[in-house]
C-alpha cells in the first residue's frame, strides 16, 4: 500500500519521509513537550516539527478533533506562522501601499483580513493586520514567513521598521466553549467581539489576544511570551472542555469553512477577485487604486474575474483531491440554473479542484475549486476526473458549514 | 484458517486451502488515520501479484493498496461502503477488504510472518 497523487494541503504522506529522517532541519515549537505528552504525531511542516494529530486512543484523531473543535473548545499550536510587528509615525499610510485595506481609518484594538499583492494582483501572501496602540500587527503564513518580510522591508521605506516577534508564540483556542473558557480565566475577554484585539491576564502574564481564528467557529489567537507559553497552554488544557488539536483539524475545519489555505487555493497566480475575496477589499481602495496590484485588481471588479473559486460537493464518498482536474458535465439545458451554459462542450476542461478533503460534519466529501467564472453558479454541475475514477460535482456556495462567529450587532 | 501473512506495504492475507482474506494491518489504519472511503474490487476480477486493487482514502491521503496474491477476486467487504472507519476500528478481522481465490498459493509462502512484520514496524518507528 502506498500513497499517491499530491501531497494533501496539511502536507504529510502517511508513508514518506518520517520526521525522524529529517529531524535535523526542523525547529521545535516551545509547546513541543506538551504535545508529545498529549500523544502527538508530528510532521515537518514549513521548517516545523508540528503535530498533525493526536493519539486516536486518546480523543485524538482529525475527525475526533475536528468535532470536539466544533462543540468544544480545541487549543491549536499556530507558533509557526510568523507575527511581524509594522512600527514607524506613518506606519498606516506605509502599509497601504502594500495592502488594499483601509487601514489609516482602522480603530485601535481591531483586526482586519488582508494580502499582500504582486504586481499582477496575485496574492503574495494572505494575513491579519491588527492596529494595536503603538503598532500594526501582522501575523502571516508560516511557509511565506522569509518572502513576507523580505517584500514588506523593501516596499516600506526607510521610516518604518519591520520587527519579526520571535519572543512570541502564538496559539488559537477555538470552538463554542471558548469564550467561556477564557472569560473564567479573565472575564475581560467578554468585552471582545469578532475581530477585535485586546490584552488577556492569563494566570498572571499578560498576553495580546484577538478574537478571530481559522476554523469558522467562535474563538481566539493568543500571542503568549515563549517562556511563559507552556504553563499558560497548561492552564488552558487543564479545563475539561479543552482538548489539543493539530494541523490536520485545522485543515478539515478551515475547508468547511470555507477559509483559503495560501499555497493551495490562493497563491501569486490568484487574485483575490478570483478567490471571492472582494468583501476584503473597502470601497476607499477600490477607488484609490494607490497600492501594489491595484490595476489589475481594479480592473477585474470592474469587469469581472475570467476565473473563480467555488465550493464542490462530489458526489459519493471518495474525497476529490487537489490538482484533480475538471471538465464540464455533459448537456444538462442552457438556461436551467442546474445547467452548464450552452457554448462549453461536456469534457471540456474548466478548473482544477484546490483543496479536497472530507467534513466531518457533513460526514461527505468537500473541495475548493478554481473554475471558469461561467460555470461557478451553486448548482452547476462539474465532472472530476482522476486516476481513472470520474465523480460528478456540483458547485454549491460558501461556506460548507455555518461561521459562528461573536459577532457586534 | 492460518496465521496471518504480511507484506512490506503492510497488507496482511489469511489463507485457508486455495481460498484467501485480504486487508490491511492495524499498523497501516493507525498511520492512514481516519479512513473515510475504500475503493473496492469488483468481484470476479483476476488480478496479478503486484497489481492495484483497492484505494484507502483516509481524511489525510489517498493511497493504493497492492494484490497480495494473484487470482480471482471472489466477495469484497460490502460493509465497508457504509462504514468506512470498520477498517480503523477492526483492520485485521471485520474491517478485512476482499476474498479471493489464489491461483498460485505459493506466493503466500515467501510473505512475512506476524514475527517479521512486527520486526519491520518496530524499524520503521525506532
Amino acid at each position: 500500500m502506498r500513497a499517491f497523487g499530491p501531497a494533501p494541503s496539511c502536507s504529510l504522506s502517511p508513508w514518506g519521509p518520517t520526521v525522524a529522517e529529517t529531524e535535523s532541519d526542523l525547529k521545535d515549537t516551545v509547546l513541543a513537550d506538551r504535545h508529545a505528552t498529549a500523544g502527538a504525531r508530528f510532521v515537518p511542516f514549513a521548517g516545523y516539527r508540528m503535530p498533525i494529530q493526536y493519539d486516536p486512543k486518546r480523543g485524538g484523531g482529525i475527525v475526533e478533533e475536528h468535532r470536539w473543535t466544533r462543540t468544544h473548545a480545541s487549543l491549536f499550536d499556530v507558533s509557526h506562522m510568523g507575527i511581524v510587528d509594522i512600527l514607524g509615525a506613518d506606519a498606516g499610510e506605509a502599509l497601504e501601499r502594500l495592502l488594499p485595506a483601509a487601514l489609516t481609518d482602522q480603530p485601535v484594538g481591531t483586526q482586519r483580513y488582508s494580502f499582500l499583492l504582486n504586481e499582477s494582483g496575485g496574492i503574495i501572501d494572505d494575513l491579519m493586520v491588527t492596529r494595536l496602540e503603538d503598532c500594526w500587527r501582522l501575523v502571516i503564513n508560516a511557509a511565506n514567513r522569509a518572502t513576507d518580510i523580505a517584500w514588506l522591508a523593501e516596499n516600506l521605506g526607510a521610516e518604518v521598521a519591520v520587527q519579526p516577534r520571535d519572543d512570541l508564540s502564538l496559539v488559537a483556542l477555538q470552538g463554542p466553549d471558548a469564550g467561556a473558557v477564557l472569560a473564567a480565566i479573565d472575564p475581560a475577554v467578554d468585552a471582545l467581539y469578532f475581530m477585535e484585539a485586546g490584552t488577556a491576564n492569563v494566570g498572571g502574564v499578560t498576553c495580546a489576544l484577538t478574537r478571530s481564528g481559522y476554523t469558522g467557529e467562535d474563538g481566539f489567537e493568543l500571542a503568549l511570551p515563549s517562556d511563559m507559553a507552556g504553563d499558560i497552554a497548561d492552564l488552558l488544557t487543564a479545563d475539561a472542555r479543552v482538548r489539543w488539536a493539530g494541523l490536520g483539524a485545522r485543515d478539515t475545519l478551515r475547508l468547511e469553512a470555507g477559509l483559503c489555505l495560501h499555497g493551495h487555493d490562493i497563491g501569486p497566480e490568484v487574485t483575490p477577485i478570483e478567490a471571492g475575496l472582494t468583501w476584503a477589499i473597502p470601497k476607499r481602495r477600490r477607488a484609490g487604486g494607490e497600492f501594489i496590484g491595484a490595476k489589475p485588481v481594479c480592473r477585474q471588479i470592474q469587469d469581472g474575474p475570467s476565473v473563480k473559486l467555488v465550493g464542490l460537493r462530489p458526489d459519493g464518498r471518495a474525497p476529490v483531491r487537489a490538482e484533480t482536474g475538471l471538465v464540464a458535465a455533459a448537456g444538462t439545458p442552457a438556461g436551467t440554473p442546474a445547467g452548464t451554459p450552452a457554448g462549453t462542450p461536456a469534457g471540456t476542461p474548466v478548473g482544477t479542484v484546490t483543496s479536497g478533503s472530507y467534513s466531518p460534519m457533513l460526514e461527505a466529501p468537500i473541495a475548493l475549486a478554481l473554475v471558469n467564472a461561467d460555470l461557478a453558479s451553486p448548482g452547476t454541475e462539474l465532472i472530476a476526473q482522476a486516476r481513472g475514477r470520474t465523480t460528478p460535482c456540483r458547485v454549491t456556495a460558501l461556506p460548507f458549514v455555518p461561521h459562528r462567529y461573536r459577532r457586534r450587532r | 484458517m492460518t496465521a496471518l501473512r504480511f507484506t512490506e506495504d503492510h497488507e496482511w492475507i489469511s489463507v485457508d486451502g486455495t481460498s484467501a482474506t485480504v486487508g490491511i494491518t492495524d499498523y497501516a489504519q493507525d498511520k492512514l488515520g481516519d479512513i473515510v472511503f475504500v475503493e473496492l474490487p469488483e468481484v470476479g476480477r483476476v488480478v496479478e501479484k503486484g497489481e492495484a486493487v483497492c484505494v484507502v482514502e483516509s481524511v489525510k491521503a489517498a493511497s493504493d493498496v497492492y494484490a497480495v496474491a494473484s487470482g480471482t477476486v471472489t466477495e469484497v467487504n460490502t460493509a465497508l461502503e457504509g462504514e468506512p472507519a470498520l477498517v480503523n476500528n477492526a483492520a485485521e478481522t471485520d474491517g478485512w477488504f476482499y476474498k479471493m481465490e489464489l491461483s498460485n498459493p505459493e506466493e503466500v509462502a515467501a510473505l512475512m510472518d506476524e514475527a517479521a512484520y512486527q520486526a519491520l514496524v518496530d524499524g520503521a518507528e525506532a
